[in-house]
């Protein structure tokens, strides 16, 4: 009996090392544990051995079986590791071709540009608000001390609907529809699209758009108006971006400035984007003018505030390093592909 | 604006400033300076010299050697061709090493041209005689050079002198930006008074003693103001026995430093005060003013007069005149008339100095079509109390000049003298609205300094009439800052109450709109509001049709840009034909613009301004690609009903059986199809295209950003499929309206996989097959479930005439 399954053991072996593939394997394992294997025929004629020794074969055929299945499955575990490995290296593929790429469109420049401009005011508690486009004189003139005979309202800049309607020509009359809502205190931006009558060139357009901004509170100061706008530059142009303000005069605010910022080109040295004088003028500011606030419903003596606006083309041309004006308004494919 | 930088160190002595520190000086202070150029920038040694000798060239009929003494030693010798050379000429000669602007045909050479010693035809030159234009100028601002040749010197310059300064180069010319508010500085004085201020120096203006013989002006001439709104002063004087001559050359080199041609002693005596005090002026003969009486008076309706440039300009009853007792003799603070102007001949005249309405001499200037260097001055505004001290500045001057004996006194009509103001001042409030901690006496400082007085009884600021922009205390704070260096003012945040920053409703819906038409392919563009009214044929928009009603700019830059569009289409169709012809390939756009729509025509009100989503594409894709791109968008703005389509939506300019209003909840929401290929034509776009119109409005209101977890189905779901013929014209939306109808409430989704059309149907029909899945959330569908519903769903398929099939 004994040599009996040895000589099993050794043909299952020697059958298992020969077998060639998964479904080869599967066979040797049919041809001895199967039912009608080879082991399990010793089993059934077990009936045949001595009562006193069919434990011992018992054990005997067991450890048989235990050690043909251990083989059948350490064979087929590299067999399988095998063929993956084979199947794999079939796999292969080229990485470099090209990428099936979902087609996504971009964004307007200006868009871009604004919702920069939009997070780091709204970080800084301001809301967004708009305004009509097409507005009253009094809302875009007279209501932000510009009168009646200023030559601001000249009929070259401004387009006319008629005596009382105009396309507005800057965002300031945001400002004032917001006052005259008269919930302060007031920290605000209004984007928006604005008109002059200029003719299409390289740097104009007779719609474009501006950023007005509006902080309306008790004790705000000119000196607050500074840290505001530096901050803004700094986030917008980088860290290191100095402003400079230089007095100016506008209507609707005293005291008025302009301010510079660092070229962030060339940091400040001079290069042909500053025209060599290393600042770049970036927005117009000031004091809102008491006369407005007074205007507007809003006691000066209580109250003062800042305003300040930018034109957002200026900004996206500058900061991408678009040169013609004309391409915001083309919508060529080529053009908005690189935003 | 421009100045001289030896003008104004005339007024400001002490002034000793390079003209970078100048520059960035004054624009801090708010005089902006936008660039200088300095005249000698390409000239270099450069002196005067003496020619002894003049021997012909051996070699050349054409050249001339001469000896020239510049005042060393030895003289130098140099080989000339100008035709003017004549011995003891002092003439500007330019040494080896030296620097010239240009040639001497009048064009520049950037960096200037390098003269070398050299030999002409063999004869050694050792310099360069200089024409004017070689020196960079010209003719007109030089009058006395010779057409051709040499500049000579006429005056008595010592040899060996600095001959760019003996020709009053070693000047800078700035520019400047001056704002409307500051009338002052469009004169010399006016800037000369900000740049001592700015640098802590002395101003000293001209003295302008008392000036006339012992004649009255009033004898002379008579002067009657009818319109005294339009023209606030009137000071005339008369000038006698006028010589007429050259003005002497230092008054001919400010003038042409500043571009003005020197003429003669009066037309620059004009001029000159022009430029100083910002006060135009004009001369009359006196022979030629009939009645020797001026009366100021508006134009009559129709009005011809010619003006001193020969121009006939016609007039209307808005225009000021100056007239005599017969005719007009000049258009107010615009040009004078050819009809009494100062010729050679003149022996007797009238100098005007007058203060005119800036707003009408603005639109009048418009109205003949015609500004002058006068009527730029006065359409800002100016000082009537500056006129007189102009015009006694203008007889000093002729005085000075030997131009002629200055008839004593001035006839001067002012009937409302214009007063300086009073402004109360308190450091407190100033230093409160700056952010800063000025001394109260630096700040009256600096009201002194600019000619500001200030009352200490009552702390008020005293301000002349010629400083009309400081009329409160934020004006008197910008003096303070301007001064004290807005560099200066400290950087802080502000403090006070918190508020919440963030986007409106209708903003955070635009941002999500342009995410998804970006994931969807589609870049953003931007086309103008206003377009031509052609643009309602180019969409073949039916006459009277309600969207040709539109708002009209009434002064557009052209047709083309005459009215604000009704509709957002064109500007897509034109961007994509833009593309198309530059061969951009599989083109997708879209824009979000505001489309305006009058409440009436003509317009009385401001118009509904109403957010237009605008897609288009040509290229790959179609009907259902847009309508995909509309459900992912509705999808996405929490818009989770089911959208239907009309395909009656009568767009004219859309293809006709391509068409579809967009509904939701039954309300329209916009529209998509497939452009019109005439439409296409008038763009020409030669490729199907389609575009979508979504009115944001309408879609805002139906956003719903609340979210809800529903669960994931626990039961198995059961499926039926239904196949059908049925004729081409019942739409998949009709049968799905059914489903949706009959489905009850086990219906989970319905699902189209096949529709066709073609050799096994018969003309006419389609067949079509769906599949419908039905789900209960608590337990597993059995037949008797499904059975009924789906007998209801055939029944009434059925009752529309569509054939099931098995």
């Amino acid at each position: 009996m004994r040599e009996k399954l040895e000589q099993i053991r050794a043909k299952a072996i020697a059958e298992i090392e020969k077998s060639e593939g998964l479904s080869r394997l599967n066979d040797v394992r049919v041809a001895f544990l199967g039912k009608k294997g080879e082991l399990t025929a010793v089993l059934k004629s077990m009936k045949d051995v001595k009562p006193e020794e069919r434990p011992l074969v018992g054990q005997m055929v067991n450890e048989t079986r235990a050690h043909i299945e251990g083989l059948l499955e350490e064979t087929k575990a590299r067999m399988e590791a095998a063929e993956r490995e084979l199947k794999l290296k079939k796999e292969v593929i080229d990485v470099t071709l090209p990428a099936k790429k979902n087609r996504v469109g971009h964004r307007h420049p200006n868009t871009i540009a604004l919702e920069e401009v939009e997070r780091i005011f709204i970080g800084m508690g301001y809301e967004v608000v708009e305004g009509p486009e097409v507005e009253y004189d009094y809302y875009n003139f007279e209501a932000l001390n510009i009168p009646a005979n200023h030559p601001a309202k000249d009929e070259q800049d401004t387009f006319y609907i008629n005596d009382k309607i105009v396309l507005r020509t800057q965002t300031s009359p945001v400002q004032v529809r917001v006052m005259e809502q008269g919930k302060l205190p007031i920290r605000m931006i209004a984007p928006g699209r604005v008109f002059r009558s200029d003719e299409v060139d390289a740097t104009h357009s007779p719609s474009f758009h501006q950023i007005e901004g509006l902080v309306i509170d008790k004790n705000i100061t000119f000196a607050d108006l500074k840290g505001t706008l530096a901050e803004f530059a700094r986030e917008l142009f980088g860290e290191d971006t100095k402003v400079k303000f230089r007095p100016h005069h506008f209507p609707f605010t005293e005291p008025s400035a302009e301010v510079d910022v660092s070229c962030f080109k060339c940091g400040g040295s001079g290069c042909r984007f500053c025209k060599g004088s290393g600042w770049i003028e970036i927005l117009g500011c000031g004091m809102v003018h008491p006369r407005v606030l007074k205007m507007s419903g809003i006691d000066p003596e209580e109250y003062t505030g800042f305003a300040f606006g930018a034109g957002l083309e200026r900004i996206a041309l500058l900061k991408y390093e678009i040169d013609d004006m004309r391409l915001l308004y083309e919508n060529d494919d080529r053009f908005l592909q690189q935003f | 604006m421009n100045t001289s930088l030896n003008w104004i160190k005339a007024y400001v002595p002490g002034l000793d400033v390079t003209p970078q520190e100048y520059t960035d000086a004054m624009t801090l202070s708010g005089s902006k300076v936008e660039g200088y150029e300095r005249l000698d920038q390409d000239l270099e040694n450069i002196v005067v010299g003496q020619i002894e000798k003049i021997t012909p060239h051996p070699d050349a009929d054409k050249l001339v050697v001469c000896q020239v003494n510049i005042g060393t030693a030895d003289l130098v010798q140099i080989v000339t061709g100008a035709p003017n050379v004549a011995e003891g000429q002092k003439i500007p000669v330019v040494l080896d090493g030296g620097r010239v602007a240009g040639g001497h045909d009048g064009s520049k050479t950037p960096g200037g041209i390098r003269i070398k010693k050299g030999k002409l035809r063999g004869i050694e030159s050792n310099g360069m005689m200089c024409s004017i234009e070689e020196l960079g100028s010209d003719r007109n601002m030089y009058p006395e050079a010779p057409e051709e040749g040499i500049y000579v010197f006429q005056e008595d310059v010592p040899v060996g002198a600095d001959a760019i300064e003996a020709l009053g180069l070693r000047d800078v010319i700035f520019e400047y930006e001056i704002t409307s508010n500051r009338v002052d500085c469009f004169g010399v004085l006016g800037l000369a008074r900000e740049a001592a201020v700015t640098f802590g120096k002395d101003y000293c203006p001209p003295k302008v003693p008392d000036i006339g013989n012992q004649e009255d002006a009033k004898d002379y001439i008579k002067v009657r103001v009818e319109d005294t709104e339009l023209c606030p002063r009137y000071c005339a004087r008369v000038v006698k026995n006028i010589k007429i001559a050259p003005s002497p050359k230092w008054m001919q080199r400010r003038l042409s430093a500043h571009g003005i041609r020197p003429i003669n002693n009066i037309v620059d005596i004009t001029n000159y005060v022009m430029e100083e005090y910002g006060q135009p002026m004009h001369a009359y003969d006196m022979d030629t003013i009939a009645g020797h009486e001026i009366i100021v008076r508006r134009a009559a309706k129709g009005e011809k007069f010619v003006t001193l440039d020969g121009q006939e300009r016609t007039l209307d009853d808005s225009i000021l005149m100056i007239c005599d007792q017969d005719k007009a003799v000049g258009i107010a603070g615009i040009m004078g008339g050819e009809n009494s102007m100062i010729t050679d001949q003149v022996t007797t005249m009238l100098f005007e100095a007058a203060c005119f309405d800036g707003t009408n001499i603005r639109l009048s200037s418009k109205k003949v079509g015609m500004r002058t260097d006068a009527s730029g001055k006065f359409e800002k505004g100016l000082d009537p109390n500056n006129a007189l001290e102009a015009i006694n500045r203008a007889c000093q001057l002729i005085e000075e000049l030997g131009a002629g004996e200055v008839v004593g006194g001035i006839v001067d009509v002012y009937s409302k003298v214009k007063e300086g103001r009073r402004v109360a001042f308190d450091a407190e409030k100033i230093n409160a609205l700056l952010g800063t901690a000025i001394d109260k006496d630096t700040m009256i400082g600096y009201f002194r300094k600019l000619e500001l007085g200030f009352d200490q009884e009552t702390s008020e600021v005293l301000i002349p009439s010629w400083r009309q922009d400081l009329e409160c205390m934020a004006d008197l704070a910008e003096e303070v800052a301007r001064f004290y260096g807005y560099d200066n003012i400290p950087v802080t945040l502000p403090r006070g109450e918190a508020t919440t920053g963030k986007l409106s409703h209708k903003l955070q819906v635009e941002e999500i709109v342009r995410d998804v038409a970006e994931f969807c392919g589609f870049s953003q563009g931007m086309t103008y509001s206003f377009e031509s009214p052609k643009v309602f044929d180019k969409l073949l928009l039916p006459e009277g049709d309600a969207l040709r009603k539109a708002v009209v700019i009434s002064n557009p830059l052209g047709e083309d840009f005459s009215i604000m569009r009704t509709i957002s289409l064109n500007g897509m169709l034109t961007s994509l034909s833009t593309n198309y012809n530059r061969r951009n390939k599989d083109v997708r756009l879209y824009e979000l613009g505001n489309i305006y729509l009058p409440k009436q025509v003509p317009v009385t009100e401001l118009p509904e301004e109403r957010m237009q989503l605008t897609l288009g594409f040509y290229g790959e894709g179609d009907f259902y690609t847009m309508k995909g791109v509309v459900e992912e968008l509705f999808d996405r703005l929490g818009m989770h009903e089911k959208e239907t389509y009309d395909p009656n939506a009568g767009k004219p300019f859309l293809h006709p059986g391509r068409q579809a209003n967009i509904l939701y909840k039954g309300q329209v929401m916009g529209y998509l199809g497939e452009v019109h290929p005439q439409v296409a034509d008038h763009y020409e776009i030669k490729d199907r295209a389609y575009v979508a119109v979504i009115d944001m409005p309408k879609v805002t209101e139906q956003t719903d950003f609340g979210r809800k977890y529903e669960g994931i189905a626990k039961y198995p779901a059961v499926s039926r499929d239904i196949s059908m013929v049925m004729p081409k014209s019942i739409m998949v939306g009709q049968v799905e309206e059914v489903f949706d109808a009959q489905g009850g409430e086990y219906l989970e989704s319905y699902q189209l996989f096949d529709i066709y059309e073609g050799a096994q149907i018969k003309a006419g029909y389609k067949s079509v097959a769906y599949s419908i899945t039905f789900r209960a959330k608590d337990k597993t569908l059995e037949e008797t479930d499904i059975a009924p519903v789906m007998k209801g769903i055939l029944k009434a398929l059925e009752a529309m005439e569509i054939e099931l099939r098995q």
